[in-house]
Parts: structure tokens; C-alpha cells; sequence
């Protein structure tokens, strides 16, 4: 077991590191340099201007040193301008001697934000905690509804139930949160539908209620219930044929007692695997309706990252949401593996 | 003229969609006929399921076909008294209706949907088989050889299968990184693997016949080959190869760039599937009969695996088309790619929803179609599977 997981962490790093290392390259191309040489010095500035600039706020050197310093393992670049000392790691009016040779992400220096002017590291906290309200109430809502459904139509399969449950199912599936959401809103947020809800949840980041939280929180579920309720679908259904189900109903055992104590936790192992795999799947969903909603998260602030081309918030987003991916997936397994006894590894 | 009330304005877009149902029509009366000579697509006639789901996606895909004559505006001729106007509502010179209202610049909703429809129907499925080929090529011998070659792929699979597919477009997709050509090299790389497969299909069938296999090899490789490079290069780009006079194959720079990011997106799922399946056949008998007779490896993989491999596949198929077709939308979404003006249905997802509150139609109309769409997929591939599981 310690040996899967030492691998499985080994895995991830070298994934992590390839990851950053792939995002970094990206948007450290040199057109998006240039435009922020752009932004930050002047949109008139001459070729050779954004030259100097860029040589000066070190940019100008070779990408994997730059890398290895917004990691934080190489030290930060160093110069001398009017007899002062700048330096990727010296604060304004700070002594160069005591500033810290390395500042980087392992360092907790996550750099700053060129939109939001502010230090990336809080930026990302504040509207990770915005988010994970969020994803909360989606997971309250989405888990127990979604195995619901699995369990009563995977129950008896073929029935009415099972067939109108699957299509449910089928239908919420095939509709992504940019449709559902723009439905739910059209209808029930509007004046020519019922005016129930509200159609921006900008006001649940100070408050939350039920008015302006719960259309958001919908429209991400009502992607993944579907998903989720036909795997608990397939795997109750795999249970229900099993040999030890035929023989307690055999025995006599009533048929909800047969789905409650012998079947249930059987077919929600399968589930469980899905319901972390389903995390990167919530991230897609968080950024479509935080866009939609106009809830000031994590997924509106990597939008905004991205389209206005802040290169480090961008950087920081990332690493956020590769470590959740990453994370989740080596949940699922040690889950999986702990959940299921048949599992052995070798 | 008068206004159409929800009755007539039902009527009228029904009219409009005549040449749909005639096409619907004659395909279900002929498949139905003969589906007992038809394999598995015959068996679908006989599942319910199966059958709607095929019904709505042929209505889109004859839609797409005969979009010109069903349109009744040009997609991008403005009307300004038309601007967020109710479905129905007549035009000022009284010629006509927008049968299903206008949007915020004054558009045929109507219109636009059915334009878009040919959008998504042009890149999805193409999108689709382009992932298959890049995921068969490279899942069937990570499956077969399994090893170090497995290990390397399977890591570079997991590797862009963790990245958020947004983060992902976002990075493939904006004006900055598209400058530097990215894209088109990405572009290089994956276009090639039809060629690839294609190749290696017909050489390891035909080695016997080096007289009849070189022929083909050659045609596939000059016809392949001009097309690759004629898709790829565009002169005024990065990749420029053939000179404008020979490159008959104008693809807008914008749609090539969607393409190529959406395969890109789809291929590690569709080579962790097949490598799956891979790994479970190559123990069969069969296998290794043919590995007993001296077969050659790419024989056994493509002849012998992947003919066997076909029902989930051709399942999954079904399933990716839509899920591409959510892509599609979600790039639209964020206005990534595609021009503003484009009339496929994320965009105009995109453009409606932010006067949802006073007009909804505009963003309601393509939301609709978009989901009967992949609802549809979704009942075929469930109706498909349920008959594949039949035999």
C-alpha cells in the first residue's frame, strides 16, 4: 500500500511539474510578453522599449531559469539600476541583504496579479473560498439526488420507473451548463417566466440565500446528477443479479430490506470512484456558471486572468487546478481500493 | 401584416423545415424496408430509443444539408426595428415574418439556428473521427506492446487529461498564441495520424500483394498528402508550404484552430478506451491463433482486435460527436475561436444570454437545438449499444 501510494505521489508531481511547466511555456510566449510589456509600460512604446523592459523586469532569459524561479528553486534575478539593487525577490524599499535569495510558488510567493493588483497568493484564497461554497451546496444537492436516482431505477431494471428515471438521466446529461443555465434563468428569472429566482448570484458572495443561490447551484448539479445516477444505475443493477441477493430474497428477506442492507453498499462503491472523477468536471462547470452568474469565484477569476493576459494569476489558477485534478484522482484510487476488498495491489 | 401568434409561428417553422421531413421521411421508409440487410444499423429500427435518437440527429444533419433552403433571412443582414423583437413579429416592409423573433442586433433567430446547425454539424463529426484515428493509432499498440511504450503513452494521456479543458482553450485558443503558430504545428502533428493509420491499414492487409499495396500506398500518400499539406499550411501564416496558386483548400484560420484543439482535447479519452480494450482482447484465442500462424504484429491489431473492438466503440462514437458538440458550444460560449458573427449555436448562446432578461429567445432558440442534439446522440448510442449487446 505505502509503496502504491509513494508512486502514485511520484506520478503526480512529475505530472504536476510537466503541467506548470506546459502553462508557463504558454504564456510566457513572447507575444504575450510583449503585451504585457504593453500594459504595464505604455501601450506607445517602441520595439525597443519593450526590449529594454522586458530585459530589465527579467523576461528576457532563458525559459527554464525564469521557470525555475517562479518555482522557487533557482534564485531570483538580481539588478543594479542608480546604485539600488532590484530584484524579482525585493520588495519595494526593502533592504536587498535581507530579502530571500529564492521566492517562488514553494517559496508561498505566488507573484502579482497585473489585473487585480494584488498578490496572486490572496487573490486565489479569497475566491477559492467563494468557490467552495459553491461546490459545497453542488455536492449537497448532487450526490444524494444523483444516487437516488441510480438506486431506484437500477433497483428493478426494465421497469416504468427505470425507464423514465434513465431518461431523465439521459436528458440532464445531454445538456451542458451554458444550456441549462441559460434555461433555468429564461424561465424562472425572468418576467416573462416565473420571477422566483434571481438570474445573477452576485449578491450570494455577500449573503446567501435561497433566491440568488440556487439557480447556480442547479445548473452545475443537473450536469453531473445524470452522469452519476447512470453509474450507480449500472452497478445497482450488476448488484441486484448477484448470487447473495437471490439467495436472501430466497430466504424471505423483504425486497426493500434486500435493497437497503445487502445491495446499497455493494453498488455504491462504483459511484464513489465517479463522484471524485467528477471533480475536474465541476471545475469545467464552476467556470460556465460563475461566468454565467457573474459569481465573482475562482473559475470568473481564471476567465478573467486568461482573457486580460496576467500571465501570473493565470500561472496560479493553473497550479490550483491541476492540484485539484491530480488530488482527486488519487482519492478515487486510495478510495476505491479501501472500499472495495476485492481490490489487492500488487 | 399581422403578427403570428404561437400556433401559426409552429406552422410556419414547420413549413420551413419541409425538405427535412421529406429527407427524414424516405431515409426511415428505405432503412426500415431493408434492415434486415443492413447489420447493426438495421438493428437500430428495432429499438425505440435507438430510433428517436437517430431521428433527431438526421433531422440536424439534413437541416445542415439543406440549410439553404430553409433559412428564410440572410444570417447576418440586420433589420434595426427587428432588435429583440418577440417570435412572430412582422417585418416593417411587410415581407415576411421572423418566424422565431430577432436578436440583439436586429437578426433572424430562425435564421441563424438553422445556419448553425451546419457549423456543428461540418466540425463535430470530422472532429470526432480525427480524435479516433490519433486514439486508435496510438491505443492499439500501447494495449498490444503494452511495456515502456505504454507507460510513456498512457502518462502523456493522463497528462492533458488532467488539464481543465477550458484552461486548455484558453491556452490554444487566444489571438496571442495563435500568432506564434501553436496551433498549426499542433495542427502538423495531429493530421498526420489519418495518413499514419490509413498506411498502415492497407500495408499490413495487402503485404502479399506488394503490386496492388504500392498502388494504393502511393495513392492514399500523394491524395493524403496533398490534402494534409493544403489543410495545414495557409499562406500568410507560420506554416505556409504549398504556394496559394495549388492550395485549393481555404480553411478560416479560426475554424482550424477549434479543430485542432477539440481533437487534441478528445484523443487521450479515446486512446485510454482503446488501449482498455486492447489489453482485454489480445488474451482471446483468436489473437493468439494469428500470432500462431506469423502474422505480423499491425496485422493483428488492426484485422484482428479492432473489427472486434467496434461495438463500443462505434457506441463511444456516438457519445464523443456530442460531447464535441458541448465543446463546441463552451468555446462558443467564451467567445474563443470562432468570429462573433458566426452563427453556430455557442456563440449565439454567448451573444443572448446577456440581455436574457429582457429578450430570452435569442439565447433560448439555439439552447434548444444544441441540447436536442446531443439528447439525440446520446438516445442513438444508448439505442446502438443496447442492440450491439444483443448478439
Amino acid at each position: 500500500m505505502l509503496k502504491f501510494l509513494l508512486r502514485r505521489l511520484f506520478t503526480m508531481v512529475l505530472t504536476a511539474l510537466c503541467l506548470t511547466f506546459v502553462v508557463f511555456f504558454l504564456t510566457n510566449l513572447p507575444p504575450n510578453l510583449e503585451k504585457l510589456a504593453k500594459s504595464e509600460a505604455g501601450s506607445r512604446i517602441t520595439d525597443a522599449e519593450v526590449e529594454s523592459w522586458l530585459e530589465k523586469n527579467g523576461h528576457a532569459r532563458p525559459l527554464l531559469v525564469r521557470y525555475g524561479e517562479w518555482l522557487g528553486v533557482m534564485p531570483g534575478w538580481t539588478r543594479e539600476e542608480n546604485g539600488v539593487t532590484l530584484g524579482r525577490c525585493i520588495a519595494r524599499g526593502q533592504d536587498p541583504a535581507e530579502a530571500p535569495r529564492f521566492c517562488g510558488v514553494l517559496e508561498g510567493y505566488w507573484g502579482l496579479s497585473s489585473v487585480f493588483k494584488d498578490d496572486v497568493g490572496t487573490i486565489i484564497g479569497t475566491r477559492l473560498g467563494l468557490t467552495g461554497i459553491l461546490m459545497f451546496w453542488v455536492m449537497m444537492l448532487m450526490v444524494p439526488v444523483s444516487l437516488i436516482i441510480g438506486v431506484l431505477a437500477g433497483m428493478r431494471e426494465g421497469s416504468k420507473l427505470d425507464r423514465s428515471l434513465s431518461t431523465f438521466s439521459i436528458a440532464s446529461t445531454a445538456t451542458p451548463e451554458y444550456v441549462s443555465g441559460v434555461i433555468l434563468i429564461a424561465v424562472f428569472a425572468t418576467s416573462m417566466g416565473w420571477k422566483v429566482f434571481k438570474g445573477t448570484a452576485t449578491s450570494a458572495m455577500d449573503s446567501i440565500t435561497f433566491e440568488n443561490f440556487f439557480l447556480p447551484v442547479l445548473t452545475i448539479a443537473l450536469y453531473g446528477i445524470g452522469y452519476i445516477a447512470r453509474m450507480t444505475r449500472a452497478s445497482m443493477t450488476e448488484v441486484m443479479t448477484a448470487q447473495y441477493i437471490r439467495t436472501a430474497r430466497l430466504k424471505g428477506v423483504s425486497f426493500t430490506n434486500v435493497v437497503m442492507k445487502h445491495a446499497l453498499r455493494n453498488a455504491l462503491i462504483a459511484p464513489f470512484t465517479v463522484i471524485m472523477l467528477q471533480f475536474p468536471w465541476l471545475l469545467n462547470g464552476v467556470v460556465i456558471v460563475e461566468t454565467l452568474f457573474n459569481y465573482k469565484g475562482f473559475g470568473w477569476t481564471l476567465v478573467q486572468a486568461a482573457g486580460n493576459n496576467d500571465i501570473q494569476l493565470l500561472l496560479g489558477c493553473s497550479v490550483v487546478a491541476v492540484v485539484v485534478v491530480l488530488a482527486t484522482q488519487l482519492i478515487s484510487d486510495v478510495g476505491y481500493v479501501f472500499l472495495n476488498p476485492r481490490i489487492r495491489i500488487s | 401584416m399581422e403578427d403570428l401568434g404561437w400556433g401559426a409561428i409552429l406552422l410556419g417553422v414547420a413549413k420551413q423545415f419541409l425538405p427535412v421531413w421529406i429527407a427524414l421521411v424516405v431515409t426511415f421508409a428505405v432503412s426500415i424496408r431493408f434492415k434486415r440487410r443492413l447489420g447493426l444499423y438495421g438493428k437500430l429500427f428495432d429499438s425505440t430509443i435507438g430510433m428517436i435518437g437517430f431521428a433527431i440527429v438526421m433531422f440536424w444533419v439534413f437541416s445542415a444539408l439543406f440549410a439553404d433552403l430553409i433559412v428564410t433571412h440572410d444570417t447576418l443582414s440586420q433589420i434595426s426595428q427587428m432588435k429583440n423583437k418577440m417570435p412572430g413579429t412582422a417585418k416593417p416592409d411587410g415581407s415576411g415574418w421572423y418566424l422565431l423573433g430577432g436578436d440583439h442586433l436586429g437578426r433572424d433567430v430562425f435564421s441563424r439556428m438553422v445556419a448553425g446547425s451546419r457549423v456543428v454539424i461540418q466540425i463535430a463529426p470530422l472532429a470526432t473521427l480525427f480524435a479516433f484515428m490519433v486514439g486508435v493509432t496510438l491505443g492499439l499498440p500501447a494495449g498490444y506492446y503494452a511495456g515502456k511504450l505504454d507507460t510513456g503513452l498512457s502518462f502523456l494521456a493522463n497528462l492533458i487529461l488532467a488539464f481543465p479543458v477550458i484552461l486548455l482553450f484558453y491556452l490554444l485558443v487566444t489571438p496571442e498564441i495563435v500568432e506564434t503558430g501553436l496551433p498549426q504545428y499542433l495542427a502538423i502533428v495531429l493530421f498526420l495520424f489519418p495518413i499514419i493509420f490509413l498506411m498502415v491499414l492497407v500495408n499490413s492487409r495487402y503485404y502479399v500483394m506488394p503490386a496492388f499495396r504500392t498502388k494504393v500506398l502511393t495513392a492514399i500518400a500523394v491524395i493524403g498528402g496533398y490534402l494534409y499539406l493544403a489543410l495545414v499550411g495557409e499562406v500568410g501564416t507560420k506554416v505556409a508550404v504549398l504556394p496559394n496558386a495549388i492550395d485549393l483548400i481555404h480553411v478560416p484560420g479560426n475554424i482550424l484552430i477549434v479543430f485542432v484543439s477539440v481533437v487534441f482535447v478528445n484523443s487521450p479519452t479515446v486512446f485510454r478506451i482503446v488501449r482498455g480494450i486492447t489489453l482485454d482482447i489480445k488474451t482471446r484465442d483468436y489473437v493468439s491463433a494469428a500470432q500462431t500462424r506469423g502474422e505480423r504484429p499491425w496485422y493483428i491489431m488492426l484485422w484482428e482486435i479492432l473489427p472486434n473492438a467496434r461495438g463500443p466503440l462505434i457506441v463511444d462514437f456516438c457519445l464523443r460527436i456530442g460531447y464535441t458538440t458541448i465543446l463546441l458550444g463552451t468555446l462558443g460560449f467564451f467567445g474563443l475561436g470562432l468570429s462573433p458573427e458566426s452563427p453556430d449555436w455557442g456563440s449565439t448562446i454567448n451573444a443572448g444570454r446577456k440581455l436574457l432578461t429582457i429578450a430570452p429567445h435569442p439565447a433560448i432558440v439555439p439552447a434548444l437545438a444544441l441540447m436536442s442534439l446531443v439528447l439525440g446522440l446520446n438516445l442513438l448510442a444508448d439505442g446502438l449499444r443496447e442492440e450491439s449487446l444483443k448478439d
